[in-house]
């Protein structure tokens, strides 16, 4: 999962008008970690919450296939091509597993779109930044894989069953991504000036968006007691955000690449790494929509989108008229 | 902008298992509903055999009668082995 | 060297490398996300085949080849490949158009080749073949659904598959190199090959409602490096990185 403070519901403010039996009961099995089902009742801020999270989580997926795909045609070695082509198309297969999840909410999956190209619906800031060169591809599987899996694998015992098997599924398929991204540093690590240049400068570009997937800072997150409580969540931000740095920083080591933060310290008494303020104001810039490359990105899904619906209509009247004939 | 209809998707994953529910796809008609759930379920070997089936033919139970489908059951104890308690010579029984 | 049965394999594998090439443009922006996890398989598959190609074409060359220096470091007209696989995608038709008569032919060839007394050519069509066959599937399956499915879908489809008819004489060019292996027995004559590639193609096409077109062009020239305006673009693309930087391991 990404961000998910984007286009909150208020859900505190629903829960008024909830009958108040039915709701304890439901905070009562969600406590005791049962799961719920797509037939069970639940609070309809519970409903919309979910919907939102798994929808911008299915279009960061999808729309996270725009910045690596700009690399495949040029991925430098036939293996390379085939990893990265074969790690785009997982990220395809998660965005549907995830819409698939939402559609059990009574959203169907056209109408999460419709919300996304309309730009109702947001998706991870982080792919609103370009991929400028090949290293950027090692540093996107290393770091926004990493953080990706570190915020989705405490989701695969979220609350709602159908979010909860799909992050399993997702999980399993994750751990290739951090480690192809990793290898592909490594071989530049190990290689020459230029590439050993290309790395660092991916990850001078990629390091703080990267910890900006975490979300803001737990004291600007209202809502995450709520979801927390619903285990919609299961981490708060900076938890899992100094989770990453503790194992990132250590990774980076070992592929000689310096972190681009001055006041990143190891912190003996705090068993932690401290490390620099992030620049939030950045963050809500790129969340609205002032990315250097939101336009394209979001220009590319509608595009292909709108390209496809003749397809899409063809094939629904290839079976119309098929079923037309059996029925005849 | 149209979207296809929601397929549910299940797989046996090797000979001698049933089939598992998987997820599922939009398609057009059941043959490409198959190709789908081939393209984006079996990706790692995951299966060796396929069904689909619309989602909006599936007929599911209702969980708030739970009570009156299921709490039956609980009540007849004696249908599990564990119930019996056998000497212990015979009890592997 | 084997320079014919070298050139016949570097013709197979550029086959799969270019057009394989060519599917990854489609990957993140297909019709639908399922049908973009289909072209991704299809893509997969070629780079593999290539990669398995290209290889042998290497050692065989006995030059301290492999794989990637070939891909990455040939010039257009050292190429192989067909003119079809190496033309534009296109509309969504264009590509299943340009795939179906690329799989349907390309099928029967290594299920020809399976028999090949070359043991590590018929064992890389062993492979091979199995993808191919569901790739002809693949592509005729949407043939008949945009063929038979609304009026636009129809005439796009006619549209395309009046584009890349013009290919089809080159698809089947048995040039020297690839005779003499033939003549060894190594490989099929392609044009043997042809009449049964019609009857599938038109058999396909019927139940599209579409029919195959007669006009035969004589445009031959991929196999022997003459190629379209098209290949030298997308290997300026695909070869940027290890060209810029030929001492680098990726
Ligand atoms: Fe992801
Ligand atoms: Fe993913
Ligand atoms: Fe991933």
């Amino acid at each position: 999962m990404y961000t998910t403070e984007l286009g909150k519901v208020s859900p505190l403010q629903d829960g008024a008008q909830e009958d108040p039996e039915r709701l304890a009961a439901f905070e009562t099995r969600v406590a005791a970690d049962e799961f719920v089902e797509p037939k069970d009742w639940m609070p309809q801020a519970y409903r919309r919450t979910l919907v939102r999270q798994i929808s911008q989580h299915a279009h960061s997926e999808i729309v996270g296939m725009l910045p690596e795909g700009n690399w495949l045609t040029r991925a430098p070695s036939l293996q390379r091509k085939a990893i990265l082509l074969a790690k785009i198309q997982d990220e395809g297969g998660h965005g549907l597993y995830l819409y698939c999840a939402a559609e059990t909410l009574g959203t169907s999956r056209e109408e999460m779109i419709d919300a996304l190209h309309s730009g109702r619906a947001k998706y991870s800031t982080i792919f609103n930044y370009p991929t400028l060169n090949w290293a950027d591809i090692g540093a996107i599987g290393w770091l926004v894989d990493g953080a990706a899996i570190m915020n989705q694998v405490p989701l695969q015992r979220t609350s709602y069953g159908p979010y909860a098997r799909a992050m399993v599924r997702i999980c399993k398929e994750e751990s290739f991504h951090q480690r192809q991204g990793y290898d592909l540093l490594l071989a530049l690590a190990k290689g020459t000036a230029a590439q050993k240049a290309m790395s660092q400068d991916a990850l001078n570009r990629w390091w703080w968006p990267a910890l900006m997937m975490f979300g803001p800072p737990d004291e600007d997150s209202p809502n995450s007691a709520q979801s927390i409580r619903w285990r919609i969540k299961r981490e708060t931000n900076d938890q899992l955000r100094q989770k990453f740095v503790d194992a990132t920083v250590p990774q980076a080591e070992l592929l000689g690449l310096t972190i681009p933060d001055p006041d990143l310290n190891w912190n003996e008494q705090r068993g932690h790494y401290d490390f620099g303020a992030i620049e939030w104001d950045e963050f809500y810039a790129v969340v609205r929509g002032e990315g250097p490359t939101a336009k394209e990105r979001i220009t590319a899904r509608r595009d292909a989108w709108a390209n496809g619906a003749w397809v899409r209509e063809a094939a629904a009247a290839f079976e119309a008229k098929r079923a037309a004939r059996v029925a005849a | 902008m149209y979207d296809w209809p929601l397929w549910e998707v299940f797989i046996r994953a090797r000979g001698g298992l049933d089939h598992r529910h998987a997820g599922s796809v939009h398609a057009p008609d059941a043959h490409m509903a198959l190709r789908h759930a081939r393209d984006t379920y079996t990706r790692r070997l995951e299966g060796v055999s396929i069904w689909v089936v619309r989602s909006s033919d599936i007929v599911a139970s209702d969980p708030a009668q739970d009570y009156s489908m299921f709490e039956p059951a609980a009540s007849k104890i004696y249908r599990h082995p564990t119930f019996y308690v056998l000497p212990e010579a015979v009890d592997h029984m | 060297m084997e320079y014919s049965l070298f050139r016949a394999l570097t013709q197979l594998g550029d086959d799969s490398l270019i057009l394989g090439q060519r599917l990854c443009e489609w990957c993140g922006h297909g019709p639908t996300i399922e049908v973009d996890l289909g072209l991704s398989n299809l893509a997969l598959d070629l780079i593999g085949q290539a990669t398995m190609l290209l290889d042998y074409a290497g050692e065989l060359e006995g030059g301290g080849r492999d794989a990637d220096a070939l891909a990455f470091h040939r010039n257009a007209e050292q190429f192989a490949n067909c003119l079809l696989a190496e033309q534009p995608n296109g509309d969504f038709a264009r590509t299943v158009v340009r795939h179906l008569l690329f799989a349907t032919y390309a099928s029967a060839l290594y299920e020809a080749l399976t028999a090949s007394p070359d043991a590590r050519l018929a064992e890389i069509a062993a492979k091979a073949v199995k993808e191919l066959r569901y790739h002809a599937d693949f592509a005729a399956d949407w043939a008949e659904r945009l063929g038979d499915g609304t009026e636009e879908s129809r005439a796009r489809m006619a549209e395309a598959l009046d584009w890349h008819w013009r290919f089809v004489n080159d698809l089947f060019h048995d040039d020297r190199d690839w005779a003499a292996c033939a003549a060894r027995g190594l490989v099929p004559l392609r044009q043997s090959l042809r009449y049964g590639f019609e009857r599938d193609v038109s058999a396909i096409l019927e139940r599209a409602g579409l029919a195959l077109p007669r006009k035969v062009w004589p445009i031959v020239g991929g196999r022997s490096g003459q190629h379209s305006e098209h290949l030298s673009v997308l290997l300026a693309t695909m070869q940027v990185l290890p060209r810029a930087h030929p001492e680098a391991v990726w």
